[in-house]
């Protein structure tokens, strides 16, 4: 009975031992798998050229990832800068101002904008912001624009990672004790002053961690951006201008690329480029975030 | 002088903030808005209870019960998967490894990072093992990619829960002579609200990603007999229809949406009312 029991404490701990280790190593698999994938191509071609280069002849063999790697960081900067102010004077009012009643209120609404998949986010954007964009504001600037453009892209994309800065900031804004706004309140500073001098300022590294974590997970969204990017495959020069971020790329030419190595070797070194500048940023804003974790509690 | 200005300021600020809250508002309204408007019009019984007929992508009769029954099949399947895999892991980084423990460290990172993947990533990298061992796209494929696609998402929540869990229940167990795993049953009753959030928070996720099973599941117009055929699913029969020229098959994609949208609301709902039921201090 005794023994049996140890025996079996001894198997679960090896059980949960193994699977825990192998789920770390699948970030290396991962690594390896696409790497080894992207090598015919990275063997034509310097990884430099490829990059720099914005020759996208799959036919011919050139895969200049210019246009695509510009596409992504357009929309993306788009996106931040639309949602990082909102994101952050609604983290403010929520952890600073609001009563816990009103918390109530703006907890589902923004759960529901996390929840919502991105093909819906791409429905929206074809049928609101696309139109928007091509009726109101391009005629302002251009002559003509479909409103499938890097802004479209940006506003849908910045929509949907409001959710994720906001819950970002919240639990960076907890981290700073109690007692420290309460200094600063009883020193006759607003609550203003409070954010701004105190709370801001106390975890600047971790806003700026939350951010860089936002802008990786911008870079990776892939439908909702397919359907109002325009997919056009040249350096956009302006925010009216269609693109074609990375992940629009890959998942626009899976089909194709089954026919030609050379082309499923191109479009893995681009998940690869994906995966290691999502793995980058993710690492260190982590870091960032549990360094300041364990500094502040 | 300088007293009036931080007041000012004060103002100013909480009308900015005032227009942020409106600004998210305004969103979830406009989304939610746009696709009911435009998915009511084009839902009816026929849509959600039959298969695509013979003429459905220029328009004829036919529904995407295709979709509906290839997504709940991927997303249940890889719903038990992840469970049984992230259950075990999150008890081991818990219970088994103290809390200062590198290896435990480095498992949080490591899932930190991988709910950090994008799912355009994981498909193509489960696209490349799958040609390298000969499979086809098929049901079995779209599974097992959603499994490791939520498996993150599983353990970061429900080890957010553990964690605020009392050392002195465990300690008491213990005491009692139990061994680590034998603690197991009193850490589950204790996290059960956790992984509800969790489980919940996981579906919403599968069901709505595109991205992966486009590579890993395919498309089809039949119901999967069997783990090697392919499987539609909503996001991709919302996607594949949207980019479709005849209006009537558009409006399909429409009704596709509002079906997922539907889902998905009552899945964020039932998990904040289980967060707010469970957990009195949090926010």
């Amino acid at each position: 009975m005794q023994k049996s029991r140890i025996i079996k404490d001894k198997t679960a701990h090896a059980t949960m031992f193994i699977l825990t280790v192998v789920s770390i190593l699948f970030v290396v698999v991962m690594f390896i798998g696409l790497y080894l994938k992207s090598a015919p191509v990275l063997r034509g071609e310097s990884l430099w050229h490829l990059l720099t280069s914005s020759e996208w002849k799959p036919m011919k063999g050139e895969f200049g990832f210019l246009p695509f790697i510009a596409g992504t960081l357009w929309v993306t900067l788009i996106a931040i800068l639309l949602a990082l102010p909102v994101s952050l004077l609604t983290a403010v009012y929520l952890t600073e101002y609001a009563r816990p009643r009103f918390r109530k209120y703006i907890f589902p609404a923004l759960d529901i904008l996390a929840a919502l998949p991105s093909v819906v986010y791409g429905i929206w954007g074809t049928l609101v912001i696309v139109p928007f964009i091509s009726n109101k504001i391009a005629p302002h600037f251009v002559e003509y624009s479909s409103g499938y453009t890097v802004l479209a892209a940006g506003i849908v994309l910045g929509v949907m990672i409001l959710p994720l800065l906001v819950s970002l900031f919240i639990e960076v804004f907890s981290m700073v004790p109690k007692d420290l706004r309460e200094s600063s309140l009883a020193l006759g500073a607003t609550r203003w002053q409070t954010t701004c001098k105190v709370v801001i300022r106390r975890t600047l590294t971790g806003v700026i961690a939350s951010t860089v974590l936002a802008v990786s997970r911008a870079m990776g969204e892939t439908i909702a951006v397919l359907m109002v990017c325009g997919c056009v495959m040249t350096l956009p020069n302006g925010v009216l201008d269609g693109c074609y971020p990375i992940p629009a790329l890959i998942a626009n030419n899976y089909g194709e690329m089954l026919s030609m190595p050379l082309y499923e070797s191109a479009l893995m070194l681009a998940a690869l480029i994906l995966f290691v500048v999502v793995l980058a940023f993710n690492l260190l804003s982590r870091i960032v975030l549990y360094r300041m974790e364990k500094r502040l509690l | 002088m300088e007293l009036k200005s931080k007041k000012i300021r004060e103002s100013v600020a909480k009308v900015f903030m005032w227009m942020s809250m409106i600004v998210v508002f305004g969103m979830v309204i406009s989304v939610v808005w746009t696709i009911f408007s435009h998915g009511w019009k084009a839902m009816s019984w026929n849509m959600v209870s039959s298969l695509p007929g013979g003429g459905f992508y220029i328009g004829k009769e036919g529904g995407f019960l295709n979709a509906i029954v290839g997504s709940l099949y991927i997303v249940g399947a890889s719903t038990v998967l992840g469970l049984l895999i992230s259950v075990p892991v999150v008890f081991y980084l818990n219970v088994y490894l103290k809390s200062e423990s590198k290896l435990a460290y480095t498992a949080r990172m490591a899932f930190d990072v991988l709910f950090g993947v994008p799912s355009i990533v994981y498909g193509a990298f489960a696209f490349t093992i799958m040609v390298f061992f000969g499979l086809r796209t098929s049901l079995l494929g779209g599974i097992l990619v959603i499994t490791l696609l939520i498996i993150p998402i599983f353990i970061r929540t429900m080890d957010e829960a553990t964690r605020a869990f009392p050392r002195d229940i465990l300690d008491a167990t213990y005491s009692l002579g139990a061994t680590k795993w034998e603690t197991l049953k009193v850490v589950l009753r204790q996290i059960a609200p956790g992984i509800a959030t969790a489980t919940l928070l996981s579906i919403g996720r599968a069901i709505g990603d595109a991205a992966a099973v486009m590579f890993t599941a395919g498309y089809t117009d039949s119901i999967p007999t069997s783990l090697s055929q392919p499987a539609a699913t909503l996001p991709l029969a919302v996607f594949f229809q949207l980019s479709s020229p005849i209006p009537e098959v558009q409006d399909r994609a429409y009704a596709a949406a509002l079906v997922l949208t539907i889902i998905v609301l009552i899945l964020s709902i039932s998990g904040r009312f289980i967060t707010n039921k469970f957990s009195k201090n949090k926010i």
